[in-house]
Formats: C-alpha cells, sequence, structure tokens
C-alpha cells in the first residue's frame, strides 16, 4: 500500500508534522501489508503553490508531490488551524489538485491547535472539503490541542490508535490506484450526445 | 512543414510606457502583423475568438477574410474556433464563405473556451464543454459533406432538408485541428475523425503533453488513419528575439514580469526553463524548438505567439523580421531533414482536392 502523508504546519519543528507521523504510524501498525510512506510538507513547497495558482501549472517539485497524492492508495491530511481555520496553504494545495484526482481515494483527517476549542474544524470544514472532492474520509478524524501533547491518559494516543486502524482497514479493501489515465472511446462519447447521428 | 503565428488579440498596457492601445489600433495591429508573416515567409496566421474584453477578436471570418483579400500565400486559421457556444450551422456557413474568398487557404481549430461566463452569454453550460463539442462538430461535418442534412441532437434546433451554403469550395471541407490542453477526450475525438490535433502547450510543462500527443497518436493508428507517426500534430510556441541573448532579456523581463498570464508569478528564468518559452537569441530560439521534435516526434505546424503582453505593435513587427529570416529558415531546414519519408505533412486544401480526386478515380 502506498500511504501519502500531506501536511501543513509551517514551524520547525512542528506539531502538526508530530500528529501526521503518528498517524502514518498507526496506519503502518495497524496495516496487514508493508506500506511506503511519502510526506508532502507542504512548507518546501509553499511558493510552487502559489506559482501554480498564478499559471495554472505545476513546477517539477510540485508535481512530484501532486502525483505522490493522487497516485496514493490511502492519504492523511493534516493542518494547523490558523484564525480559525484550515490554513491557506492547505487549502490552496487541494485548490490546484484536478476535483476529480481524489475521487474515492480513503483519507485520514487531522489538525492541530492551541486550543481544544478549535476541534470542530474536522467536522466543519475539512470533512466539507474533501466531501465535494468525493474523497473517502474515515470515521475518526485526530484534532491536537496544545494541551494533549501533555496529558498523561493517553486519550490522544487512542484516538490515533483508532483513527490509523480505520484508514488501514478501508484502504486494504480496496483496489491499488492505478497510474494508467482513463478514457472513454470515441462511440461512447458520440452516443452520449446524439440521439440520431452517423 | 508548416510555421506560422497565432494570436489571442489581447488589449494589454505596455508595462514599459503605459500606453494602451485602442480596440481600433490593436485590431490594425492584427491585420498588419498578418501580412508581415506572409512578407517574412511564415506559412501561416491564426487568430483566437473572445466575447470579453480585454480581447478584440469576436469575428475571426471577417477578419481573416479582410487578411485574404491583401495576401496570396498565407494559411488563415483560427486559434480557436468555440465548437461550444458558436451555432455549427453558421461555422459551416462562415468558413465556407472564407475559403471562398482565400482561394482554399483557410483551416480552423476548433476549442471549447474556458471563459465561464461566456457559455451562459450564449445560452450553453460549461458543464457540458465535452458533449457540446462532441456533437456540434459531428453536425459540422455532415453539414460540410452532404448537401441536404437531417439532423436531430441534444444541443440544438432540429435540421430537416437543410443545405449549408456555400458549398465548400471544390467540395472540400477545410482541415480542422483540434485544440486542448488537458482533454483527452479531444485527443480522443481528432484521432477517430484523422483530423489535426494542436497543443498549445506554450503555458506547461512538456510531460503533461507527452503523455495527450502519445494518447492521440496511438489512437490515430487504432481508427485506422495511417501510423502513429503519421498523425497530425501541431504545437505552440513563444519566443522573443534580439540578435543578443542578453538584449532579449532585459527588453522583455518587464513585459514577461506584468503579463496577464503568468505576471508577478514565476521568474522569467523558472518560466523559460520549464515551458516552451525563449527568450534570446535566433540560434537559442533555434535550439529550444528543435527539442519540440524530440519530445513530441516529428510534427507538421508550429505556430508561435508573439504580440501578447502590451508589446507595441514595432517590436512584434521586428520580431517577425527576425523569425522569419534568422529562425523559421533554419528549422525548416533541419526538420525537414530529420523527417522521414512517410510523415505526411500537414493536409492543405490543395492536398485534401488533390486526395479527393484520386479517391473518386478509384
Amino acid at each position: 500500500m502506498k500511504l501519502a502523508v500531506v501536511t501543513a504546519g509551517l514551524s520547525v519543528p512542528s506539531s502538526t508534522r508530530l500528529l501526521a507521523d503518528r498517524l502514518a504510524a498507526a496506519t503502518v501498525a495497524a496495516a496487514g501489508s508493508p506500506v511506503e510512506v511519502n510526506v508532502v510538507e507542504l512548507r518546501d513547497i509553499a511558493l510552487d503553490v502559489t506559482k501554480n495558482l498564478l499559471t495554472g501549472f505545476p513546477s517539477p517539485d510540485l508535481r512530484t508531490a501532486i502525483e505522490t497524492v493522487t497516485g496514493a492508495d490511502a492519504l492523511i491530511a493534516v493542518t494547523p488551524v490558523f484564525t480559525a481555520g484550515y490554513s491557506g496553504l492547505f487549502k490552496s494545495f487541494f485548490d490546484v489538485l484536478d476535483a476529480e484526482s481524489l475521487v474515492g481515494k480513503p483519507v485520514l483527517l487531522g489538525a492541530t491547535g492551541g486550543t481544544e476549542r478549535h476541534s470542530l474544524v474536522l467536522d466543519y470544514q475539512l470533512r466539507p472539503l474533501f466531501g465535494y472532492l468525493k474523497a473517502d474520509p474515515v470515521a475518526t478524524g485526530v484534532y491536537a490541542a496544545s494541551s494533549d501533547w501533555g496529558s498523561g491518559e493517553g486519550a490522544l494516543q487512542r484516538r490515533i490508535e483508532r483513527a490509523g486502524a480505520e484508514l488501514a482497514s478501508l484502504a486494504a479493501g480496496r483496489p491499488t490506484v492505478s497510474a494508467t489515465p482513463s478514457f472513454v472511446p470515441f462511440d461512447q462519447l458520440l452516443a452520449e450526445v446524439s440521439t440520431q447521428d452517423r | 512543414m508548416q510555421f506560422g503565428i497565432f494570436t489571442v488579440g489581447d488589449v494589454t498596457t505596455d508595462p514599459t510606457t503605459g500606453t494602451t492601445p485602442s480596440e481600433h489600433e490593436r485590431i490594425k495591429a492584427m491585420v498588419r502583423i498578418a501580412l508581415k508573416a506572409e512578407e517574412v515567409g511564415l506559412d501561416v496566421f491564426a487568430t483566437g475568438e473572445h466575447h470579453n474584453p480585454p480581447f478584440v477578436p469576436s469575428s475571426p471570418t471577417t477578419m481573416l477574410g479582410h487578411i485574404a483579400a491583401q495576401t496570396s500565400k498565407l494559411i488563415l486559421s483560427t486559434s480557436t474556433t468555440l465548437i461550444t457556444t458558436n451555432d455549427p450551422v453558421k461555422i459551416a456557413e462562415d468558413f465556407a464563405m472564407l475559403q471562398h474568398l482565400a482561394d482554399g487557404r483557410v483551416d480552423l481549430m476548433m476549442g471549447r473556451g474556458n471563459t465561464g461566463p461566456v457559455y451562459p452569454w450564449f445560452g450553453e453550460d460549461i458543464r457540458q464543454g465535452i458533449p457540446l463539442a462532441i456533437e456540434k462538430y459531428a453536425l459540422l461535418r455532415r453539414l460540410w459533406r452532404e448537401d441536404v442534412v437531417d439532423w436531430e441532437g441534444k444541443f440544438r434546433t432540429p435540421l430537416q432538408g437543410f443545405t449549408s451554403t456555400p458549398r465548400p469550395l471544390d467540395d472540400v471541407p477545410p482541415f480542422v485541428w483540434h485544440g486542448s490542453i488537458r482533454s483527452p477526450e479531444i485527443a480522443e475525438q481528432a484521432a477517430f475523425y484523422g483530423d489535426g490535433f494542436f497543443a498549445n502547450h506554450i503555458f506547461w510543462p512538456k510531460e503533461h503533453f507527452q503523455q495527450l500527443i502519445a494518447f492521440y497518436r496511438q489512437r490515430f493508428e487504432h481508427y485506422g488513419h495511417g501510423q502513429a507517426d503519421q498523425a497530425i500534430v501541431g504545437l505552440g510556441g513563444q519566443a522573443f528575439i534580439r540578435p543578443k541573448s542578453q538584449d532579449a532579456w532585459n527588453e522583455f523581463r518587464p513585459y514577461f514580469d506584468n503579463a496577464p498570464v503568468y505576471g508577478h508569478g514565476p521568474t522569467l528564468e523558472e518560466f523559460t526553463d520549464q515551458t516552451p518559452l525563449t527568450v534570446g537569441s535566433p540560434q537559442e530560439v533555434i535550439d529550444k524548438t528543435l527539442t519540440f521534435r524530440e519530445h513530441f516526434g516529428d510534427y507538421q505546424r508550429q505556430l508561435f505567439l508573439m504580440d501578447h503582453a502590451g508589446l507595441p505593435l514595432k517590436v512584434v513587427l521586428e520580431q517577425l523580421d527576425l523569425l522569419g529570416e534568422h529562425v523559421v529558415p533554419v528549422l525548416r531546414k533541419e526538420l525537414d531533414a530529420m523527417r522521414p519519408a512517410h510523415v505526411p505533412d500537414a493536409p492543405t486544401h490543395e492536398s485534401l482536392k488533390a486526395a479527393t480526386l484520386v479517391g473518386s478515380e478509384a
């Protein structure tokens, strides 16, 4: 299984990356087969994302990142909460993907924030975004507030493990993503429009 | 091998002077540029079609007819004709009329257009872009090939006993190219009919178009029009040329940095590295253009974008002199020498007419 991890944290080290790595590790641990993990740090391609918005095409580095995401069997997407929502960079990256490119893709959603009070960002912002893209988010999303990293009860780790297991299980039941582009033969294209034509 | 220029027809402020041409000045400049193309030995002039400012060419056959009257060799074409929002009956009539006026020096390129509001302005739905292109083009072909057409479809009023006039010159419909930058459906359409496929790759890296063109070639062969390497491919290109490379970079940079399409984004260095844009000496333009053949195979038509981003007419005419005198003759010689004998030229009215005669004698 190929697992892509998109993380939009900006600081180094970043708690967003930390959460992303833990979600990836939990998915790998729960998977029954070997997993190839590829991490896309949006910070590294932030300028390329902006240039793609302006020109309409990706730079070679961004193209590689896009292919990593669209060619994966499962995706983990983690954003920090900035000003009451997902970060602009996170949204911009998904803006430059083809709208059809994540259809049916198993996705695990994650977010980090300074306080617990933003935890519904997962359900009020990330789920609609991936719903529009017709991706397939697992039931458990993981939000980690700063306080979670100091919590002794292991609640965050239990959420991470549950979410990772859900993603591994969902992806395991899916056919592997193929790199070959699909196309519709011409007689079918023609049949879809004309009632009476040669 | 055909060489030519294609124009978007944008009215853009010259960023170095702050001067903006009037629509009238821009339209006259486009005509002057087309005449210059013939003067310097280019083969093709193609104009875009737009229905919103800051673009002026809403009526391509009017402009091309005017140019036809003042030229004798130049092939007049479009980049593109909007098959989605135009009535195919009017396209059939307009371009057949232009064929007669231009004595056959006409072909055209189908495109879907990407300006959202143009669709509803013309009563169509952008989400139906592909089905519109498929159905309307199928009708257009029949209007040119059958004297009397009965037709019924999804997107247009039915036709009973309709004859499109004038009939195509010598009963030879204009050759058609299909332009697309991302849709395999359009490559499939071009392949199905054995029409040309034009990949305007000027704003995109080559890898994307290598896939699309390879797909078109493979499907062209699948449909029995010839071998994959005999498919009819056209490519875009973009250059700013001065005898000395550094002069070209210095002069073009403000136009690039402020251009409506890619300005304020990537640097000129990044853009020339990642796309077909060449800024430099004639030899540099030659070298870069020769890589197109390596990437996409032997091809039939090369069109350059030379007159956008607010470049003044005088500069554009100088560019065409350099293109016609120092770039195209070398490219013509080198590409012709490398092309295997079984790879055809782009069809013209004369070659299609000759093929029809052979076909009817057989």
